[in-house]
């Protein structure tokens, strides 16, 4: 795992060392063991390596022999074993154990389908110096990250946005339409970020970039219109086969690999899988809250005796959350509307000083197997707009939402309220996510109206656009599909494996792998009949039945909770006077909010009062807050002071890089 | 527009659209209209058990009491009219 960048000039200018050098410096936390630049006249590639596979020979950026094909590479290809013996067998020869120089040969050999080959998780690019062709890609699921810009003839990309500012003709303004979509649908929606002319390569897409020409292609999507009949007890084998096998591959590195393990049903499959594997016992990782509320410490202590894996648990308190909430806006490169990015932010910390660089976790599952209860809001509330009048049904909705305290208070009549459907929605292609995206969108109220208008420009009809990018054959899938669809193409890269994933496990670089996020796995997932998923009420029924015999049984029996931190309580004091850290008063001070332009500083500061009076409990207030102190984290580190002396960034200029330039011309 | 739908209204302002102009009827549903989610039904009722001097009963969560000015005029009406006594 490792952080990449590079400059391409579309006209004759020479790629400068010192901007590469000052690229991958910001984000040399990626990768802190190497960093090494090569530069061919108008392009140049940086790398910081972060080594795990073949440690003394996977020096980056990679070429092959002849020079033709240069590459630099964050990631990882889990089958490249199998897939270097292919490539031996139609001849390539091989210098290394790296996947990375399986990577130039498959390229070499097959072209840009050489990706079709690939089972991991990865961001690259390759230079073709015969061609002059510059080729992009990023994984199916959007795993590892990837952003580009062009300004003027120059093109240029790199893992995490802060690298592309290091070339100051980039400019560096929030783009109100990407700010728009966070607060619809909790993440930008990829091209779209939340910086003007700063682009994210969708995942399951190539760009390619020759000459003039740039051209963005999709290699892989997820489909779920292939129908397939077999039995429960199939399909039960075939899920267990799979995820086994993904997490066998996973575990392939040449440093130890430990596991996050949180007390759910998804992790604990895991390390359990990951524990058959490894000769020494299990190295495990868990968040601990003081609430009550987020706390799974008790569920997290039965996995560990069942399955008897040596365990480190990090606490964390709400000044910790605080204290790092700067440093996790600065990773994530975006407001969020939860904390819950900040946790896992000093659990990567706790790994990287235990010595570790690589943690399986259990994200995908919920996914892809039918864990959310946003499946089961939708599929409830569809039961019960078909016979609205039929007695009993309502009282199915106290099973919903079991860890939200202010829910469950409520009657009968006001859950049948807040859970009604209203007329059309039953016909939306978005009608299990139709309730969120509402609430999540009155957060824009909160917008001055200016930076509002300017986010909704070009854009009559938000869910239309979204609609016209949905796969043909969408609407002919089934409800409880199309759900799955928008949560792994929207929110999973958007805000899981990006914000709460990638972005705080490499600030203290930690590679993240998931073993629900196999290629195979999440195809094999979108056959699988809904009503396996989630049987009744009972989510992820056929995950639980396939290895109901490898989790402690008090997994099974508990009820899902999400993995959720406290918001306002982290940054206010317990009488909720004083703010806990003085960034929190200082950015959210009437002048600051002015200054930013883009929250409403009158309806901020009657917020405050709220949640001064200890009033702000709600999931919209909480979210309001954390949405807007982000905000004003992200104007304040990347607009106004960049490099973010907050975050602890290094110093620049770098000019000190192992370079390896090329001057010789082709060898033919 | 009577006293009360206008207090009812200010304290719906300030509380949940923190004084952000938002147009709606007084007919018009909270939630419908997202003005009230499911934690500020909560802090509707404790607002009318605080400042109005009665207790919410169970049988009195319903839409139809708590989903609208108007909705919330008629039961704080009927309510004055055969008082409960927090006890």
């Amino acid at each position: 795992m490792c952080g990449i960048a590079g400059v391409l000039h579309l006209d004759d200018r020479q790629a400068s060392p010192e901007l590469l050098g000052n690229m991958i410096g910001l984000i040399r936390h990626r990768g802190p063991d190497a960093a090494e630049l090569y530069v061919d006249r108008r392009l140049g590639f940086a790398h910081a390596r972060l080594s795990i596979i073949d440690l003394a020979n996977g020096r980056q950026p990679m070429q092959t022999t002849d020079g033709r094909l240069v590459i630099t590479f964050n990631g990882e290809i889990f089958n490249y074993l199998e897939l270097r013996e292919a490539l031996i067998e139609r001849g390539h020869t091989f210098f290394t154990r790296s996947d990375t120089e399986v990577i130039l040969h498959a390229y070499a050999e097959y072209g840009a389908r050489c990706v079709e080959h690939f089972n991991g998780q990865w961001a690259f690019a390759i230079w073709d110096r015969l061609r002059g062709r510059l080729f992009l890609s990023r994984d199916r699921l959007g795993i590892r990250p990837l952003f580009y810009t062009q300004v003027g003839r120059t093109f240029l990309f790199a893992s995490e946005v802060k690298a592309l500012f290091a070339c100051r003709d980039v400019r560096r303004e929030l783009d109100p339409r990407g700010l728009d979509q966070l607060l619809t649908y909790w993440a930008p929606r990829a091209p779209q970020t939340l910086f003007r002319d700063v682009l994210e390569l969708p995942p399951g897409h190539n760009l390619e970039v020759d000459g003039n020409r740039m051209q963005l292609s999709s290699y892989w999507r997820l489909d779920f219109g292939t129908r397939r009949q077999q039995s429960s007890a199939d399909w039960c084998d075939e899920l267990r086969e799979l995820l086994t096998d993904a997490t066998r591959l996973r575990l392939r590195a040449d440093v130890p690999v430990g596991a996050y393990l949180s007390g759910g049903l998804d992790s604990s499959i895991t390390t359990a899988l990951a524990q058959r594997f490894t000769g020494d016992r299990l190295r495990t990782f868990s968040v601990t809250f003081d609430d009550d509320e987020f706390d799974e410490s008790c569920y997290q202590r039965a996995v560990v005796e069942s399955l008897g894996v040596e365990h480190q648990a990090m606490h964390c308190s709400y000044d910790d959350i605080a204290r790092v909430f700067p440093q996790v806006v600065w990773h994530a490169e975006k407001p969020m509307l939860r904390t819950a990015p900040a946790p896992l932010q000093l659990l990567a910390e706790l790994v990287h000083e235990s010595g570790f660089k690589v943690v399986l976790t259990g994200e995908g599952a919920d996914e892809l197997l039918g864990g959310y209860d946003i499946f089961k809001e939708a599929k409830l509330r569809r039961f019960l707009a078909s016979q609205p009048a039929a007695s009993g049904r309502a009282a199915l909705l106290e099973k919903l939402y079991p860890y939200l305290p202010n829910l469950q208070s409520q009657s009968v009549a006001m859950r049948q309220a807040f859970f009604r459907t209203t007329p059309g929605e039953l016909e939306s292609p978005f009608f299990s996510h139709l309730p969120r995206w509402n609430v999540t969108a009155q957060l824009k109220r909160l917008l001055t109206p200016e930076f509002q208008a300017e986010g909704e420009e070009g854009s009559d009809d938000p869910l239309s656009e979204l609609a016209a990018a949905l796969p043909r054959g969408f609407t002919s899938w089934r409800p409880f599909c199309q759900a799955q669809f928008l949560e792994t193409e929207i929110l999973l890269p958007g805000y899981i494996l990006s914000s709460q994933g990638d972005r705080v496990a490499m600030t203290h670089s930690v590679e993240g792998r998931f073993p629900f996020l196999d290629y195979r796995l999440a195809e094999l997932a979108a056959q699988i009949p809904p009503r396996l998923k989630m049987m009744g009420l009972n989510e992820k029924y056929l995950l639980k039945r396939a290895f109901r015999d490898s989790v402690p049984p008090q997994i099974f029996q508990r009820s899902k909770q999400p993995y959720r931190a406290p918001d306002a309580k982290s940054f206010f004091a317990a009488d909720w006077q004083s703010a806990r850290e003085p960034y929190v008063e200082e950015l959210l001070s009437p002048e600051r909010l002015q200054r930013a332009g883009v929250f409403q500083r009158e309806a901020v500061q009657r917020l405050l009062v709220k949640v001064r009076c200890g009033r702000a409990t709600g999931t919209r207030d909480n979210m309001a807050l954390v949405a807007i102190l982000s905000t004003q984290l992200l104007i304040d580190q990347f607009l106004e002071n960049f490099p973010s002396p907050r975050a602890g960034t290094c110093r620049l200029p770098i000019t000190d890089l192992p370079t390896t330039i090329c001057s010789a011309a082709l060898i033919r | 527009m009577n006293d009360l739908a206008t207090q009812l209204r200010q304290y719906v302002n300030e509380n949940f659209l923190f004084g952000v102009e938002t147009k709606y009827s007084d007919d018009d549903s909270f939630m419908e209209n997202s003005i009230v989610d499911s934690t500020g039904v909560l802090e509707l009722i404790a607002h009318l058990e605080g400042s109005y001097g009665f207790k919410v009963r169970d049988e009195d969560l319903v839409p139809e009491n708590l989903d609208s000015i108007n909705g919330l005029v008629q039961f704080i009406g009927r309510r004055r009219e055969q008082p409960a006594v927090i006890s």
